[in-house]
């Protein structure tokens, strides 16, 4: 049986072998235009650099046409990428004017319009698409995302959790902290000293509620100011761009609910 | 001397403070330290004073690295 199938398939295989080419077809030319700038040279300004490239020999993903880019027409494009699957988040940015991922972003296939690509809005660029995000992880360093615990469970093994318990963690916890949201919270572009962000903020309400956890009241603490939450004015920017699907705008509103009556 | 912009000012005030900052170096390294310094400011000279968006990186990022040669473990440069 299986060896039938297999003379089978190569005898229908054989003479379309070599057909269905990328040559056969119409090339599909699409124009990237991609932001440039070079901290060597500090006095040039950013400027945005046009790229062409056949889609048909082009794989669906921004990320794919980036590397494309970056390995036949300009090794210096300089970019974050790792697991290509939306799992990382390093290679978010900003594409045709939303945030996402690029890894995650299918091109637009009309090719009559073109696709431009900016590093995320309001960080300090290193170089071309890459920011800093320096900043961004100091914040989420302040809300101290661990597990905190004054007693050790009686077994002396595990934290245990039950089923309902776990599932209030659920749309929270698949963050990756690419800071998609963050990036396109103005509140958050002209307070990014004091404002935590929707990125940040939904890790601190991931935290408050888990049940295992028992700083509740001095994390609490730490929001209860003018600037560190309240700055949230439900634009709901976060929501609308977030690549994983998440909401972070409903997870602040949750944490200003319980700060409301303390 | 005219008045100093509020850029020039920064400016300024980030060479005093790498400039400070060269006393708690050992002796011996410290002229090496002085070249240094004025060798990197002077990179930049020619960047015209109405550039702010460059003028601005450039005293972002010279915070940056003067915090870095300022860690104990750094004692010469060369």
């Amino acid at each position: 049986m299986f060896r039938s199938t297999l003379t089978q398939l190569t005898k229908i295989a054989a003479p379309h072998r070599f057909l269905a080419t990328t040559a056969e077809l119409a090339p599909r030319v699409k124009t990237f235009k991609i932001y440039r700038w070079n901290p060597d040279t500090p006095e040039k300004k950013p400027e945005l650099q046009t790229y062409e490239i056949n889609l048909n020999e082009c794989g669906p993903m921004v990320l794919d046409a980036l590397l494309k880019i970056k390995n036949e027409q300009d090794s210096t494009l300089t970019l974050r990428r790792s697991c290509r699957e939306g799992i990382c988040g390093s290679c978010a940015m900003n594409i045709g004017g939303k945030n996402t991922l690029a890894c995650l972003c299918r091109i637009d296939t009309n090719t009559s319009k073109e696709l431009k690509i900016y590093p995320l809005p309001h960080m300090f660029v290193v170089r071309d698409l890459v920011p800093d995000l320096t900043h961004f992880y100091k914040q989420y360093k302040s809300i101290q995302p661990y597990l905190q615990r004054d007693t050790v469970p009686e077994d002396g093994t595990e934290n245990l959790q039950s089923v309902a318990d776990r599932k209030k963690l659920d749309g929270l916890y698949e963050c990756i902290l690419c800071a998609c949201c963050s990036t396109s919270c103005p509140s958050y572009w002209w307070n990014q000293q004091q404002y935590l962000g929707p990125a940040v903020l939904m890790q601190a309400y991931r935290w408050l509620i888990d049940s295992r956890d028992q700083a509740t009241a001095v994390r609490k603490e730490m929001l209860q100011n003018s600037m560190s939450l309240y700055r949230c004015h439900t634009i709901m920017n976060c929501s609308k761009t977030c690549p994983k699907g998440l909401n972070p705008g409903k997870a602040i509103a949750e944490i200003k609910k319980s700060l409301a009556f303390d | 001397m005219a008045r100093l912009s509020g850029i020039q000012k920064e400016v300024t005030k980030l060479y005093r403070h790498c400039c400070r900052c060269v006393y708690k170096k050992p002796e011996e390294t410290r002229p090496n330290w002085r070249r240094f310094i004025r060798g990197e400011f002077a990179k930049y000279r020619e960047i015209p004073k109405r550039d702010f968006a460059t003028v601005e990186y450039l005293i972002r990022q010279g915070w940056k690295r003067a915090e870095l040669y300022a860690g104990e473990g750094v004692r010469d440069v060369r």
